[in-house]
């Protein structure tokens, strides 16, 4: 389907989503709608968004991902990115991209934990 | 002195935003050429999409270009990216190079960002006249 840019998957009362591959813009920014809506049809609680598969994550790429966690706050939802590359972590400091406000953890186990202690 | 590899010269038209996909790319083909660490490559590949980007906001209509190449200065491999347009230019280059600086609405990332993720950069601009900006990484 030409609207699901990204699969979605529910695990219990969270979402999973996993971002693979080089993202032309088209499809990050139609990424909003896809996962907002799929958290309004699901009542998710918690979404994962897991980057481990995005060898590069430029300015604009990081502000869409910045922006769909606070979409997804909004819907009352908690979302966590977890996976960015180390070689991401220091590129995108360095570039002067503010993640501050954006919950991370290492990897999908740690931002499930996460996710638990933000919806307790 | 920098000597680039001529057969490895590679041009792109960047006019799209899907023309960024073909930027990334060849950075990172290029990269791997040069045997650069993935530190070093992921640095790259993201400050030539943050210039291409710069390229769409700012060229307008006809866009503009990136060559990339292979480059030795001695023993050492790099990798060299040209992004040449012939938009507006910047008339204040001190200033567009400050953090925080724009003129497209944007952040102002662009410029100083990717400076600070390359080993060399050169930007040549005049008002009316277009915008070159050079970038080379290095391998250690």
């Amino acid at each position: 389907m030409a609207s699901e840019i990204v699969p979605i998957i529910k695990v219990g009362e969270n979402l999973l989503v996993s971002l693979q591959g080089d993202l032309d813009d088209e499809a990050v920014l139609k990424l909003e709608g896809q996962i907002t809506k799929e958290v309004s049809r699901t009542r998710a609680k918690g979404t994962l968004i897991d980057v481990s598969g995005l060898a590069v994550v430029d300015s604009f790429i990081a502000r869409v991902i910045a922006r769909i966690v606070g979409m997804v706050r909004l819907l009352g939802c908690e979302a966590v990115v977890v996976g960015i590359q180390p070689a991401v972590a220091i590129t995108l400091v360095e570039l002067g991209v503010d993640m501050a406000r954006v919950h991370t953890a290492l990897n999908a186990g740690k931002g499930m934990e996460l996710l638990r202690r933000l919806q307790a | 002195m920098v000597i680039a590899d001529k057969k490895a010269l590679s041009s792109f038209e960047v006019r799209t935003e899907a023309d960024l996909m073909a930027v990334r790319a060849s950075l990172r083909v290029q990269s791997d050429i040069a045997g650069l660490p993935l530190v070093a490559q992921t640095k790259l590949i993201t400050a030539g999409s943050e210039l291409a980007r710069n390229i769409l906001k700012y060229a307008g209509e006809q866009g503009g270009q990136m060559s990339v190449s292979l480059v030795w200065a001695g023993e050492r491999s790099g990798v060299r990216a040209i992004f040449s347009d012939l938009g507006p230019g910047i008339p204040d280059i001190p200033a567009a190079m400050k953090d925080g600086y724009s003129t497209g609405g944007s952040l102002g990332l662009g410029l100083p960002g990717a400076k600070r993720l390359v080993d060399e950069f050169s930007i040549e601009s005049a008002p009316g006249k277009g915008t070159v900006v050079t970038i080379i990484q290095w391998r250690r």
